[in-house]
C-alpha cells in the first residue's frame, strides 16, 4: 500500500533515499539542507543503516565514497559552502567511478551568501566544479513528489553509470510542504557486477566497468591517480591518461538519450521557455493562465548531461526564454546548441520569478 | 479557487505549525491541493515568525504566496512586518490581546491568547484557537479536515486540550463574524 | 613470517628512494597483519597522499588510495558500512598532521576501530622536501631554508588527547618492537595509532647533515628513549638530552569504540 503524506521536500528526499535502499549517510549540518540529515539520523539506524555527522563536508563526501566501495548505497546532502568543500572528493569519485548521490539544496551565493534563501547558482559547479575533465549527472526536482522520485532515480543512475550523481534542489523545493505519494516499493538498478576475467577498470561497449565492492575477494586497488585497467597508477603515459579521461566523459555523454528526462509543452510554439527546478512552476502557471496563447515549455528534470536534442522538439521556436535563479548558467549551454536568440531571465535574492515578471519578459517577443 | 493564507506571530507561538496543520487539512483530508512555505530565520523564540499556505481546488503551480487574501496575526511585530500591507479586500484574524493596530481590510478580533490562558488553562494552544476561528470564519477547509489535521499534528496526550481549543475557536469565530 | 602473499608483486619495482624507511614499515605492518591470521579478502588498506600513502598500492588486498589528508574520513565510511572488514590506514606526517589534522583528531575522538600507521619522516618527501608540521625547529628544508621556526607536533600526544585507545611510537630501526606494537594495535578495539619515526635520506638527511642512510638510522636509534627510562629521568629530575623522543607503548585503554567487528 502506498501512503499519502503532507511532507517537506527535504524530508521527501530522505524518504526517497531510504526507499532506494540508501544505507549510509555522512553529512554536516548546513542550512537549508539540514532536514535531510536530521531525517536520515532518525530513520537510518532503524533501517539497518548508518548515519554519521562528519567533522566537515570534505569528510562527509569522503565517508560516503568509502561506504560506497563496500557496496552500500551512500548519500550526502549539503548546500552552498559545503558543496564547495566537497569538490575535491567529487573529482575523486568521478576518477574512481564511485557510485554515490550528492544532494545540494541550493542557496544564495557566492560564499555564505543567503543561507535561508533559494538559488540555482551551483548548476555549473555540479558539472565542472572539480579540477580536470569528467562528466556527471544532475537532476533538478520541482516538487516535493520529485524530491522523492528523483532521489530514487539519482541512486539508480549513479549505480548504472558509476558516477557521482547530483540532486540539484533549491531552498524553495527543499523547504516547501506538499502532498506526496510514497509508493510501496521503488524500482532499483544496482551496478553491473565485475565479471570473472575482467579487470577492475576494464569497460565494455557502454564504457562502464563492472563493480566488485570491497570484501569480494577481487583485491581492487582504487586510486585517484591516473590508472590503467588494473587500477594501477600510470601517471606519465599520455595515452593511458587520455584513454581514461575520454572514457570517463564519454560513458555519461554518450548516454545522453538514456539519461534524458524532460517534459515538452506546446511543441509548436514560437516562444519557448526552458526551465529546470523551481522556476518551471512559474512558467506552468503562466501557461495555465493564458490558455489562448501558445507558449512552449521545455522542463528539464535531468540537466546534466545536457540533452541538446530536446531543443529540437520545438521546430518552430523563434526565441528561448530562460528563467533561472542565477545569472544565466544553463542559458549558455542552450545558446551553444541553437541559432535562435536565447534570453536569460535571471532572478537573484531568493524569491521565485513571479508570473507577472515572466509576462513582462515575454512582452518583447509576443 | 486559490486562497493564500498567511500566519504571523512571534517565535514559540506555534505559527509555523499552524500553517502546516492548515496545509495538511486541505491536502490530506479535504481532497484539495496545498503548498506550505515559511520564512526561515533565527526566530525559534521571539522575533516575528511567518508561515503561509496556498490552498486550491486544482494543482498548485506557482507555489509562493505573493498577495494573501487571508491573514492570521498573533503579534504586534508580526502585524507590522507581515500584515500591515494587506490588500483592501483581504480578511484578517487578529489576536485582539496582542495586537493593538488594526488593518485597512476587513478583520475579526479573536481573544485567542486570553481564552487559551484563562478558559483552557494553557496559553500554548492559542494558535489552535486561532485555527478554529479561521476555519469558522473563512471555511477555507472543512471543520472535519482541520480536526483530523490538528489531532495528528499535536503531541500525544494533548489531543483533548487541542480539541477543546479548536472548538472554542469555532465559537469565537462564529461570534466575531456575527458582530 | 610470510608476507609474500600480501604483496602485489606485479607492482614492482616500487617508487621509494634507496634507503627510504617506508619499505621497512610496510614489511612490519604486513608481518603484523599476517600474524593476526587475517584473510586478504577481509582486509582493506587505505591511505591519503604522499610517499607513505603509496603503500596500499603494493599490497594485494582491496585498497583505497584517497585524497590528501582524507584517508581517515574515507576509512570511517568503509568501517562503519562494513564493520566486519579489517581496516588499516597508512599515512605520513604531512598527510595526517597538516591537511588531515581535523580528520585525525575526530577519528581518535570517535575511536574508530582502525589501525593507523604513520610514517613520520618529518618532511614532505613526495614533493621534494618541504617543511611539515613535524619538522623539528631549526631543521632545514626547501621551505625552511634558514631553519624551521615553528614548533613541531607530537602526533602521539595529539592522538592520546583526542581519545585513541592505543598509542605507540617506534622507529624504522626497531623492527621487532614496531611489528609487535602494530599487532597490539590491530588487536585493540578502537583507534590504534602507531607513529613510526622513519628516515628520508633523500629529502631530509641530505639537508640536515645526515648524508648517509646509516647516519639517519643512527640518529633514530640514539635519540629514541624507552618510555620507562624517560619517566624515571623525569621523576629523578635529571635532564633529557636534546632531540630525545620516547618510544614504546604510550597509552592503552578501553574507551567505547566505533565500528568494531561484530
Amino acid at each position: 500500500m502506498s501512503r499519502t503524506e503532507f511532507m517537506q521536500g527535504n524530508v521527501a528526499c530522505a524518504e526517497g533515499a531510504l526507499a532506494a535502499g540508501c544505507r549510509f549517510f555522512g553529512g554536516y549540518p548546513i542550512t537549508p539542507s539540514t532536514e535531510i540529515a536530521e531525517t536520515m539520523a532518525r530513520r537510518l539506524p532503524k533501517a539497518g543503516g548508518v548515519f554519521i555527522s562528519m567533522e566537515d563536508e570534505l569528510g562527509s563526501i569522503a565517508a560516503v565514497i568509502g561506504a560506497a566501495w563496500t557496496g552500500a548505497r551512500a548519500m550526502t546532502a549539503t548546500s552552498g559552502p559545503g558543496f564547495s568543500l566537497m569538490m575535491e572528493n567529487i573529482g575523486y569519485a568521478a576518477m574512481t567511478e564511485t557510485p554515490c548521490v550528492i544532494v545540494n539544496v541550493q542557496r544564495g551565493g557566492p560564499s555564505t551568501g543567503q543561507p535561508t534563501r533559494a538559488a540555482q547558482g551551483d548548476m555549473l559547479q555540479c558539472r565542472f566544479g572539480s579540477h580536470g575533465d569528467y562528466s556527471t549527472i544532475a537532476l533538478a526536482p520541482n516538487s516535493v513528489q520529485e524530491m522523492f522520485d528523483l532521489t530514487v532515480k539519482a541512486f539508480n543512475l549513479a549505480d548504472r553509470f558509476r558516477v557521482p550523481t547530483f540532486l540539484m534542489a533549491d531552498e524553495i523545493i527543499g523547504h516547501m510542504r506538499e502532498r506526496i505519494t510514497i509508493p510501496d516499493r521503488v524500482e532499483i538498478t544496482r551496478p553491473a557486477p565485475l565479471l570473472e576475467g575482467k579487470l577492475p577498470f576494464e569497460a565494455g561497449d557502454d564504457r562502464v566497468p563492472g563493480f566488485a565492492p570491497f570484501g569480494s575477494g577481487r583485491a581492487i586497488h582504487v586510486t585517484g591517480l591516473t590508472h590503467d585497467e588494473r587500477g594501477y597508477p600510470d601517471t606519465t603515459d599520455p595515452e593511458a591518461h587520455e584513454r581514461l579521461v575520454r572514457r570517463l566523459v564519454a560513458k555519461v555523454e554518450s548516454a545522453r538519450r538514456e539519461i534524458a528526462d524532460y517534459e515538452v509543452v506546446n511543441p509548436d510554439a514560437g516562444m519557448v521557455f526552458v526551465t529546470y527546478g523551481a522556476p518551471s512552476r512559474t512558467v506552468q502557471q503562466v501557461i495555465h493562465d493564458h490558455p489562448d496563447e501558445e507558449i512552449g515549455h521545455l522542463r528539464l528534470r535531468a540537466v546534466w548531461p545536457f540533452p541538446e536534442f530536446a531543443l529540437d522538439e520545438f521546430p518552430d521556436a523563434t526565441v528561448f526564454l530562460m528563467p533561472e535563479m542565477n545569472m544565466g548558467q544553463i542559458s549558455r549551454e542552450v545558446e551553444r546548441h541553437v541559432g535562435q536568440p536565447v534570453v536569460p531571465i535571471p532572478k537573484l535574492g531568493g524569491d521565485l520569478h513571479t508570473p507577472a515578471e515572466l509576462l513582462r519578459a515575454m512582452e518583447a517577443y509576443r | 479557487m486559490r486562497h493564500e493564507i498567511r500566519f504571523s506571530g512571534y517565535g514559540g507561538q506555534g505559527i509555523i505549525l499552524s500553517s502546516v496543520i492548515l496545509g495538511r487539512a486541505a491536502a490530506l483530508y479535504d481532497n484539495k491541493y496545498a503548498v506550505q512555505t515559511q520564512v526561515y530565520g533565527p526566530e525559534a523564540r521571539g522575533g516575528a515568525s511567518m508561515g503561509q499556505v496556498v490552498i486550491d481546488d486544482e494543482p498548485i503551480l506557482f507555489p509562493e504566496v505573493t498577495d494573501p487574501d487571508i491573514y492570521v496575526i498573533m503579534s504586534r511585530q508580526g502585524f507590522e512586518k507581515y500584515g500591515i500591507r494587506a490588500r483592501e479586500d483581504a480578511f484578517m484574524l487578529i489576536d485582539a490581546d496582542l495586537v493593538r493596530s488594526r488593518p485597512a481590510c476587513r478583520y475579526c478580533e479573536i481573544p485567542a491568547t486570553s481564552e487559551a490562558k484563562n478558559t483552557l488553562g494553557r496559553e500554548i494552544v492559542a494558535n489552535i484557537v486561532m485555527i478554529g476561528a479561521l476555519v469558522a470564519t473563512t471555511g477555507v477547509v472543512s471543520r472535519d479536515a482541520i480536526e483530523r489535521a490538528v489531532l495528528d499534528s499535536v503531541p500525544k496526550g494533548t489531543e483533548g486540550l487541542n480539541q477543546r481549543a479548536m472548538k472554542r475557536g469555532f465559537e469565537l469565530g462564529e461570534r466575531a463574524c456575527n458582530q | 613470517m610470510s608476507t609474500t602473499e600480501w604483496r602485489r608483486e606485479d607492482r614492482l619495482p616500487h617508487i621509494y628512494c634507496s634507503g627510504c624507511g617506508n619499505g621497512t614499515v610496510i614489511n612490519c605492518t604486513l608481518a603484523a597483519v599476517d600474524e593476526m591470521g587475517w584473510k586478504r579478502e577481509e582486509t582493506v588498506f587505505l591511505s591519503g597522499i604522499g610517499c607513505s600513502s603509496r603503500a596500499p598500492g603494493y599490497i594485494n588486498t582491496d585498497s583505497l588510495h584517497t585524497t590528501h589528508g582524507r584517508a581517515l574520513a574515507f576509512a570511517t565510511g568503509v568501517k562503519l558500512a562494513r564493520p566486519d572488514l579489517h581496516v588499516v590506514v597508512f599515512t605520513g606526517d604531512g598527510d595526517l598532521a597538516a591537511i588531515g589534522g581535523n580528520h585525525f583528531i575526530h577519528a581518535c575522538r570517535r575511536n574508530l576501530d582502525v589501525t593507523v600507521v604513520c610514517m613520520n619522516n618529518q618532511i614532505y618527501g613526495m614533493t621534494g622536501g618541504q617543511g611539515s608540521p613535524t619538522t623539528p625547529p631549526g631543521a632545514i628544508s626547501t621551505t625552511t631554508p634558514y631553519g624551521s621556526s615553528e614548533p613541531a607536533f607530537d602526533l602521539t600526544e595529539l592522538a592520546i588527547a583526542a581519545g585513541a585507545n592505543y598509542v605507540a611510537r617506534w622507529t624504522s630501526y626497531h623492527v621487532k618492537e614496531l611489528t609487535k606494537a602494530i599487532v597490539e594495535g590491530l588487536q585493540t578495539p578502537g583507534l590504534a595509532f602507531i607513529e613510526v619515526r622513519t628516515q628520508c635520506p633523500t629529502n631530509y638527511g641530505r639537508s640536515n647533515k645526515m648524508r648517509e642512510v646509516s647516519d639517519m638510522i643512527e640518529y633514530l636509534r640514539s635519540h629514541a628513549m624507552l618510555v620507562p627510562k624517560y619517566n624515571r629521568l623525569i621523576a629523578e629530575g635529571k635532564p633529557i638530552p636534546e632531540g630525545t623522543f620516547t618510544v614504546g607503548e604510550l597509552i592503552r585503554r578501553n574507551r567505547p569504540a566505533m565500528g568494531v567487528r561484530p
